[in-house]
């Protein structure tokens, strides 16, 4: 190829990245269908929360959550979320700025903060299942509980998976600071993840 | 706490937030949340302060955490619009909730199956 073709081959490459950029998340193709991804998710959520809401509003024998569940212990669970928010911002302002073992750090404090996580469900729902009867074809206080937490432990899940990819190859050196993106989309999902803990802990736990 | 851009083109483009701050706020919005749990109110009182709490703590983790305070607003746009279809469908739910908490008191909604007029009635037994 002479150096005219590679030059006008690279020049009209050039063009088609700039009409693939997307305009709304300059840079970062992924953001953007992370976000498409965490909309239609969020439908689901709110459709569970909804259904949960009108199921409980319809029924007068609904009983009280506090008769049955671990406010305590789900507060400890709500604060660890909060803190693995914290932790993954800060591991993706360290490979952001090149720093490469404050990313692994606190990328591994992320996923820490995610096994601890289910491991406390894992023991809430041993509880409620072992010693208080409790059964997801019991009544629909027991259907519903075990279903939205359930799909949010499944998504927590998912995210440990997730952030322990970037936390591997991070330390087998192959996301450079050049790929920063790839934990910004991962942390948009870890995000995701808290935000709605923060809302399953208050309808289903505290009212 | 602001910070420069680190890698041309993939860097960090606008100032960070302080997240330490923004991690209190959240600590503290759980803890006020269990105070109010564990006050007493009024059942009204305290679903409306616990809802408040509970979408001021997804504000911030979606504004802060999660950027949009600093995207583009067409971005903000994909992330509003379940909230606007949830609404809608709790808005939908309403009519039968309203209908049902109304006749709840009143009437006593029988379990059984409706009689079918379609079918032949049934033989007498003996």
């Amino acid at each position: 190829m002479s150096e005219a073709a590679a030059a006008e081959t690279h020049e009209h490459g050039a063009v088609m990245a700039d009409q693939l950029e997307p305009s709304v998340t300059p840079g970062n193709l992924g953001k953007l269908g992370m976000w498409t991804f965490l909309a239609g998710d969020a439908m689901t959520f709110g459709a569970g929360i909804a259904a949960y809401g009108a199921l409980r509003i319809g029924n007068p024998n609904w009983p009280s959550p506090a008769d049955y569940l671990g406010i305590t212990t789900t507060a400890v669970m709500t604060f660890i979320l909060i803190c693995s928010s914290l932790t993954m911002v800060e591991a993706l302002s360290g490979i952001q700025h090149g720093n490469q073992s404050k990313f692994r750090g606190f990328m591994a404090l992320t996923v820490l903060g995610g096994l601890i996580f289910l491991g406390m469900q894992a023991i809430e729902w041993h509880h409620l299942i072992g010693e208080r009867g409790m059964s997801v074809k019991r009544d629909l206080f027991d259907a519903t509980f075990f279903i939205l937490t359930g799909f949010h432990g499944m998504h927590v899940t998912g995210g440990v998976v997730y952030n322990s990819v970037l936390l591997i190859r991070g330390m087998m050196g192959k996301l450079p600071q050049s790929k920063a993106n790839l934990v910004e989309v991962a942390g948009l999902y870890w995000h995701f993840v808290d935000l709605v803990w923060i809302l399953i802990f208050t309808f289903i736990y505290l009212i | 706490m602001t910070t420069q851009a680190a890698v041309p083109g993939h860097a960090v483009d606008h100032a960070e937030p302080n997240y330490i701050a923004i991690f209190i706020y959240l600590s503290v919005l759980t803890g006020v949340e269990l105070i109010v749990y564990a006050m007493g109110l009024p059942q009204v009182a305290k679903v409306g302060l616990l809802i408040a709490l509970a979408f001021a703590k997804a504000v911030l983790v979606a504004m802060y955490f999660m950027h949009l305070a600093v995207e583009r607003r067409t971005l903000a746009v994909i992330a509003i619009i379940p909230i606007i279809l949830v609404t809608f469908l709790c808005f939908m739910l309403l009519p039968d909730l309203t209908t049902r908490l109304w006749t709840r008191f009143d009437h006593k909604i029988s379990t059984a199956a409706p009689a079918n007029p379609d079918l032949p009635p049934a033989a007498p037994t003996q």
